[in-house]
């Protein structure tokens, strides 16, 4: 594959045409306000439509009794989720637990998407769509991890809110962890402490797909007879990364929402 | 490599319906149904021990009918030799007496028979005496007149 397209271009030329994404315009900067990441959003949403058929069809067949083999697959990921939830997460489980789901389920298509060979949809977009660039990993897009791990912090402050009222959160935010005379202090370690969190999450998410998808396109350069071991070592490899990287996706932003629930006025009295 | 604020904006909203969608028409339904199939495994064990338990309590009361009733088996069978050994008992002194009955009845016949015997011999004997006599006396003695000693001399015999 890398011949074909490769040959009109330099190795530099062909990597860089496949980090450029489906957009909206041309804008080129670090941030854009106007550019939208076509391609990013419809995989990202045909891959959560495919989650929540999949899901759907096992919630309106589901029975009590003998379950069949998707029942089954869905029941597994449930209860580990649900179970990972439970660990930690003390309190009402009816938000958390379908949110981790969500976040899990998403999170692992969108890697899986990295095990398709990184030439064949973008040549078949080129050339049969027209379209110029095309990425077909939504979680190698910034984009898309930030939205994730975006989302997770307003839910951070949300049941910080809930649990502390906004005054204790305040309290907190503004005494905790050396107490009232090191103020400032605290107001700088929270302020890193929370955007750390978010940070963190999003850009762990997107280093590694992107990474990973770097290095596939790295070894689509190479000549075709020297691709099968690189190649298949670090699909193998990569199957390892899909898979953890959506359970931690999940498990901190599990960790997150419980250490917000948790009321530390509380425990003092 | 660009972060596009519109692009994660939209992926939030898509993100907000799929995590309302998963909350509202997948998770309710799959874990209803997961503690139902729980409470029906709780059941089914509870269930299980409990016809365990009346099984064995089943099979001692059986065990215990059935000494009961071999017990009475074998009173039946002791009451019934007793009552064909009383039979056969009742029997034997029934034929006893009757035998012995018999016996005295064929006993008294034979005295009848032998007294029968003796008073015709006695009688034959007198008349025997009396004709002996009366060829002996012939004419001197009228039959008719001396037929009241004759007969006291036949008792006698």
């Amino acid at each position: 594959m890398s011949a074909e397209s490769g040959a009109a271009k330099t190795p530099a030329e062909y990597v860089s045409h496949h980090l450029m994404h489906l957009t909206s315009n041309h804008d080129a900067g670090f941030v854009s306000m106007t550019n939208w990441h076509i391609d990013t959003l419809v995989f990202s949403t045909v891959l959560g439509l495919i989650f929540l058929t999949l899901f759907r069809i096992a919630a309106v067949r589901v029975t009590s009794g003998v379950p069949g083999k998707l029942q089954n697959f869905v029941e597994v990921i449930i209860e580990f989720v649900d179970n990972s939830v439970k660990d930690s997460f003390k309190g009402d489980r009816s938000f958390v637990a379908p949110f981790a789901l969500t976040i899990f389920c998403w999170v692992f298509l969108w890697n899986c998407m990295d095990l398709v060979p990184v030439d064949l949809l973008p040549l078949f977009s080129e050339h049969v769509l027209g379209l110029e660039h095309l990425r077909v990993v939504p979680s190698a897009d910034m984009s898309a991890t930030f939205a994730l791990s975006l989302s997770v912090f307003f839910f951070i402050f949300w049941y910080s809110f809930k649990s502390k009222g906004v005054v204790g959160f305040a309290k907190e935010f503004l005494t905790h962890p050396f107490g009232a005379k090191l103020l400032p202090f605290n107001i700088i370690l929270n302020t890193v402490e929370y955007l750390a969190k978010p940070l963190s999450l999003a850009l762990r998410l997107f280093g590694n797909l992107y990474a990973g998808e770097l290095i596939f396109i790295l070894i689509a350069l190479l000549p075709w007879w020297a691709q099968v071991i690189p190649g298949m070592g670090w699909m193998i490899f990569h199957i390892l990364v899909v898979t953890l990287q959506a359970f931690i996706f999940m498990t901190l932003t599990i960790v997150y929402l419980s250490m917000a629930n948790e009321n530390h006025d509380a425990e003092h009295h | 490599m660009q972060a596009s604020i519109p692009s994660i904006v939209g992926q939030m909203i898509v993100f907000a319906i799929f995590v309302w969608f998963t909350m509202k028409f997948v998770w309710p339904p799959i874990t209803k149904a997961l503690d139902e199939r729980r409470a029906r495994i709780v059941d089914g064990l509870a269930a299980a021990e409990k016809g365990q338990k009346a099984l064995i309590e089943a099979s001692s009361r059986g065990d215990e009918t059935l000494k009961a009733a071999r017990t009475q088996a074998q009173d039946i069978v002791a009451a019934a030799n007793k009552q064909a050994t009383q039979m056969v008992e009742q029997a034997r002194a029934d034929a006893e007496s009757e035998k012995a009955r018999i016996v005295a009845a064929g006993h008294s016949e034979v005295v009848r028979e032998v007294t029968q015997a003796k008073d015709a011999l006695r009688k034959q004997v007198g008349e025997l005496a009396v004709a002996g006599a009366s060829k002996i006396l012939k004419r001197e003695i009228n039959a008719g007149a001396h037929a009241e000693l004759i007969a006291e001399l036949a008792a006698k015999v």
